[in-house]
């Protein structure tokens, strides 16, 4: 790749042939200079210090996907509905893909992947297996995160509490009576 | 998402300076991000407020709220003093989204939005707002100009909504179950000056009507708004509910909002 790049690169035609085959990405690496729209993002993700380069618009989703490897974090909708994305930034839960990687520098954020110690389930997480709190396992990340900073909030909610609160996670196989009641497991353990 | 430059501003000042005739001002982002991943909307420049310390916080006194335009939905649903003061006020925004967008959400940004279903322009209405920004004052029921339209000029930026104290008020939604954006939202407040009787949802931009203010300022009671027929031509129409639809739940809503005040 990188010798046609080097031929193609000092000629026009080059460019064309390359515009063709649609590598989007090199194109504007070497063209472009999409490098210019790029910020340095340092951010604590479960413990650990991380650094990357990354476009200004790359939303933390993105970021936790794809330039650290962390496929925990789902993405649903990504319109914002769904709460597959939801992780924990500086101990609040949000909207992964609906937040900007930019926008939260400098914090601490915490994804499905930091919640088990020396390989032990997070109670909650405990809790969702034993209440059978998933089907197909999509939306659990989210539910789980999102069900962690209820219970922060609120250590012994109600049903209609859980419900209410999970409001902005979607479970399309529509398992939400076993997540409630693992929610409610949950709460009596932690 | 197409690319765009991202600044974070210091102060109000920079922030204006930055602003050009293509960039956004960027608060909790829970409209403008989406806006730009669907490609309804492309910015040059993002320009984040958030780190303007100076727009957050909330100040009472007996006759104001006054609240800083990036305080995000959660601060004001869980303030106490708001409670204490407006308490119909704390429970709109606990009534706003869900948990994740009333932590990241502002309430400057909703008012610059002015999405037709949005709830906090009816509350702007109601509780006879003044809109603090970096230029002038502006009074609510000047600044709400029209679908996504608002008073706001170019690189001009929203530092605080002043809400005036009320007698008494309550805003009752009948909300989208899915979205949780209001099919129809009635605010209502009694002023010593009189009776405001604020709808959002409805029609293409939140409004008072007038019809329903005036049948409550000589007549405090659900009774006085039950039965009203209200005109349908200039609501809205859509899968959710039909014009005529909309007219009725307006009524219901104000009945509602009055038992509950």
């Amino acid at each position: 790749m990188l010798f046609y790049i080097i031929i193609f690169k000092s000629s026009s035609v080059g460019r064309i042939i390359f515009t063709c085959y649609n590598f989007n990405k090199i194109i504007r690496y070497y063209y472009i200079k999409e490098a210019d729209l790029m910020t340095k993002i340092t951010l604590e993700v479960n413990g650990k210090k991380v650094a990357r380069d990354v476009p200004d618009n790359t939303l933390l989703s993105t970021f936790l996907r794809e330039h650290l490897n962390l496929t925990g974090t789902h993405v649903g909708c990504d319109t914002s509905q769904c709460g597959a994305c939801v992780v924990h930034v500086d101990g609040q839960s949000l909207k992964s893909c609906t937040t900007l990687a930019a926008d939260i520098a400098d914090s601490k954020v915490t994804t499905i992947e930091g919640l088990a110690n020396n390989g032990k389930m997070h109670p909650m997480q405990e809790a969702f297996k034993k209440m059978h709190g998933l089907q197909c396992g999509f939306c659990t990340p989210g539910m789980v995160m999102s069900a962690i900073d209820l219970l922060k909030k609120n250590k012994d909610p109600s049903d209609k509490e859980i419900r209410d609160w999970l409001e902005g996670n979607i479970c399309r196989c529509t398992g939400y009576q076993n997540i409630v009641a693992a929610v409610k497991e949950a709460s009596s353990k932690m | 998402m197409k690319t765009f430059n991202y600044h974070s501003a210091k102060d109000s000042k920079e922030a204006s300076k930055l602003s050009s005739s293509n960039s956004a001002f960027l608060a909790g982002g829970m409209t403008t991000i989406p806006s730009m991943k669907l490609g309804l909307a492309s910015y040059k420049d993002i320009i984040d407020i958030k780190s303007i310390k100076k727009l957050s916080g909330i100040k009472v006194s007996s006759k104001s709220v006054v609240i800083g335009a990036t305080t995000k939905h959660v601060e004001v649903a869980n303030s106490k003093e708001i409670k204490k003061t407006i308490p119909s006020l704390a429970s709109l925004a606990e009534g706003i989204g869900d948990p994740q967008v009333r932590n990241r959400g502002t309430i400057g940004g909703s008012i610059a939005n002015n999405d037709p279903s949005a709830d906090y322009p009816s509350a702007c209405i109601a509780l006879e707002a003044t809109i603090h920004t970096n230029e002038r004052k502006i009074e609510a029921s000047k600044f709400f100009k029209g679908m996504f339209e608002t008073a706001l000029k170019k690189g001009e930026l929203i530092e605080a909504i002043e809400f005036k104290v009320p007698e008494k008020s309550s805003y009752q939604k009948h909300p989208n179950p899915a979205s949780r954006y209001a099919v129809v939202g009635v605010y209502i407040a009694k002023h010593k000056s009189g009776v405001k009787v604020a709808v959002t949802g409805a029609k293409p931009c939140v409004y008072n009507d007038d019809d329903l203010s005036k049948a409550l300022e000589s007549d405090f009671s659900a009774s006085s708004v039950a039965g009203m027929k209200l005109k349908s031509s200039d609501m809205n129409s859509d899968i959710h509910a039909s014009a005529e639809y909309r007219a009725n739940l307006v009524v219901i809503q104000a009945k509602k909002a009055v038992e509950a005040c």
